[in-house]
């Protein structure tokens, strides 16, 4: 199971490993293997995948069309839905709250997702020098990445930010007066923050396998040529990793985009003080299930949809400047 | 030369240095855990302030309040609510996203590249624009406070990173043993439940176990469509806590807190290696 597709570059579409079935049904010219089983394959491939299309179709395609259509009405479940064209698309633009929910979310993912990768690859990094207990760090250090989004981990997390508690007291003795994170509408962002780091382990343990794969000649080869240690990690490791680590920003950014839970239990059910915790989709769920603007928080959807998709599309680009992939690995 | 490069090498943090630093981000790291193992033996009052990690005079009084349930529910209705979403998600996810596998791993069927690009678009699909529309179909279809909406998805195999880890680990099985299969006269259903899904244990188990604990977390579902307390499972249990306002009973929240946590680590700690080899080879989030 190890080694058999460590490299991330697999999360491109269609990327098939194996020559022969890239020439599969989709290609123009089918290998003889296919004529001969034809009809028969397609029959079963459809009912192998029965499950999955009724899901897509049912679960993710349907609804995406109906949020579309929602988002350009006025509805609350019990009437028929209204047709206001645009209006809750101005209405969002011009709503302060929806602009706060942008910004808190925003500055989630900017500061959040950076310091994640940046602690995951420098632990990793650590981990990487096999050394005794090797095996027993890396566990205890994903462990947090399992229990981490769990209503558990929000409360304690509230626990020790709070006033007079450990972080707070800790700063008494650096001579810092905060009353507590939770009660600060401009530090509570940073609790959820840390709460998010905390998570480390999950990118680490990928920047590990990653870190595994680059080959120890360049390391000697740079020794000889008077490499510090600066230079290796710029010129060796960083581009060598450079496929985990698109990897990891793509996948860390899109997850940290959808943040609910903590900010819903971290702040008491609340999304504050002041608002301090709006992230997207608390506000999405408020204006849908307290307020019952179904067709607002459509349209809010399908802007974070157009966002994460453009957000990807950057990355995506990106890749060919700062990304690369071992040539003749494929 | 060598003798050279022998002595630039040990100029690395040396085996002290590393140790010091690994138990630094250990202590860090496990901080919140050991606190609240030490904070559910405290009186309530005493939880927040208090400095030391462990108490001094350990008291179980949080343990057995938690007996005589939160708002008149006992906590055995959560966590057998909680036990069946998560048991039914992995069945469902073992069964169903194995199937779809299968077929983008072992049948060649028309369309298979184009519905293959389209799972892995859903992978990165945010789930935010389906909540709405789920919501309002699910409530004309009168399955609010069922368990139904949070487990049909997993037995439509919508959950791509599953589809997607079970699919490379189809890819790497040797492509003989099915064509020895398929010359023995198997057709696809007795290749993919006799050959394919025995030697997939590594991907189902690890699925499995991703499975159960994000269904054991999840809060966003439950929070969404249960509304009644016996129907809660353990996360909204928790939820109800908050819900008091002053916060009655906080050494009774903590200890709960620990309690909600116990399968998870519990798996953690069996399953360890299948969990991170499982992350390791393709970027699963727990």
């Amino acid at each position: 199971m190890t080694d058999i597709h460590t490299s991330p570059g697999v999360i491109a579409p269609g990327d098939d490993r194996s020559a022969t079935e890239r020439h599969g049904p989709g290609g123009s010219a089918p290998p003889a293997a296919t004529k001969r089983r034809g009809s028969g394959e397609n029959l079963a491939g459809y009912l192998f995948m029965s499950p999955w299309i009724a899901g897509f179709l049912f679960l993710i395609a349907g609804p995406m069309v109906f949020s579309l259509y929602l988002s350009f009405t006025e509805y609350n479940l019990f009437e028929a839905p209204r047709w206001i064209g645009l209006q809750n698309f101005t209405d969002m633009f011009a709503d302060p709250r929806w602009r706060q929910s942008v910004e808190v979310t925003s500055w989630y993912v900017l500061i959040g997702t950076p310091v994640k990768l940046a602690a995951a690859l420098a632990v990793a990094m650590l981990l990487a020098q096999k050394r005794w207990g090797q095996s027993f760090y890396r566990a205890a250090f994903y462990a947090p990445s399992l229990i981490g989004a769990s209503v558990s981990a929000a409360i304690v997390w509230r626990a020790l930010f709070s006033d007079d508690a450990i972080v707070d007291r800790t700063q008494k003795v650096f001579g810092v007066e905060t009353g507590g994170w939770i009660g600060d509408p401009a530090m509570i962002i940073y609790a959820l923050i840390a709460l998010t780091v905390w998570q480390f382990g999950a990118p680490m343990v990928i920047f590990l396998a990653g870190l595994k794969q680059v080959p120890q000649e360049l390391y000697e080869a740079a020794e000889m040529d008077g490499a510090g240690r600066w230079r290796k990690f710029f010129n060796i490791t960083l581009p060598m990793i450079s496929p985990v680590l698109f990897f990891n920003v793509l996948l860390e950014t899109i997850h940290s985009f959808q943040i609910f839970g903590s900010a819903y239990i971290v702040s008491n059910g609340s999304c504050g003080p002041a608002d301090a915790t709006l992230v997207y989709t608390c506000y999405l769920y408020e204006q849908g299930f307290v307020n019952s603007r179904m067709g607002f928080a459509s349209a809010m959807g399908w802007l974070l949809l157009v966002a994460v998709g453009l957000v990807t599309a950057v990355l995506f680009w990106s890749q060919k400047r700062w990304v690369h992939y071992e040539e003749g690995g494929r | 030369m060598s003798l050279l490069t022998a002595a630039v090498r040990r100029r690395g943090p040396g085996a002290l240095a590393w140790h010091l630093g690994a138990l630094a981000i250990l202590a860090v790291v496990l901080y919140p855990v050991v606190w609240t193992i030490g904070a559910s033996f405290k009186p309530s009052a005493e939880i927040i302030g208090a400095l030391d990690l462990l108490p001094a005079d350990p008291i179980g009084d949080n343990y057995t309040r938690l007996t005589e349930g939160i708002a008149d529910i006992p906590i055995s209705t959560f966590f057998l609510n909680s036990t069946y979403i998560a048991v039914g998600s992995v069945i469902g996810v073992v069964l169903s996203c194995s199937l779809t596998a299968y077929a983008f791993a072992k049948v060649r069927f028309a369309g298979r590249n184009v519905m293959f690009a389209i799972m892995i678009g859903t992978l990165l699909l945010p789930y935010h624009v389906l909540i709405i529309p789920q919501y309002v179909m699910f409530q004309k279809l009168e399955l609010i406070n069922t368990f139904t909406p949070l487990l049909i998805g997993k037995y439509l195999a919508t959950d791509a990173f599953f589809v997607f880890l079970m699919v490379q680990f189809m890819r790497g099985l040797p492509k003989e043993l099915d064509e020895a299969a398929r010359l023995d006269g198997c057709g696809h259903l007795r290749t993919y439940w006799s050959i394919v899904m025995p030697l997939c244990r590594p991907a189902l188990v690890t699925s499995a176990i991703f499975t159960f604990i994000n269904a054991w977390n999840d809060f966003m579902g439950p929070l969404l469509y249960l509304n009644e307390p016996d129907k809660y499972t353990v996360s909204m249990g928790l939820k109800m806590f908050i819900d008091q306002d002053a916060v009655a009973d906080y050494g009774g929240m903590i200890a709960m807190s620990l309690v909600a946590l116990l399968p998870v680590l519990a798996f953690f700690v069996a399953f360890q290696r299948y969990l991170i080899d499982g992350m390791a080879t393709s970027g699963l989030k727990g």
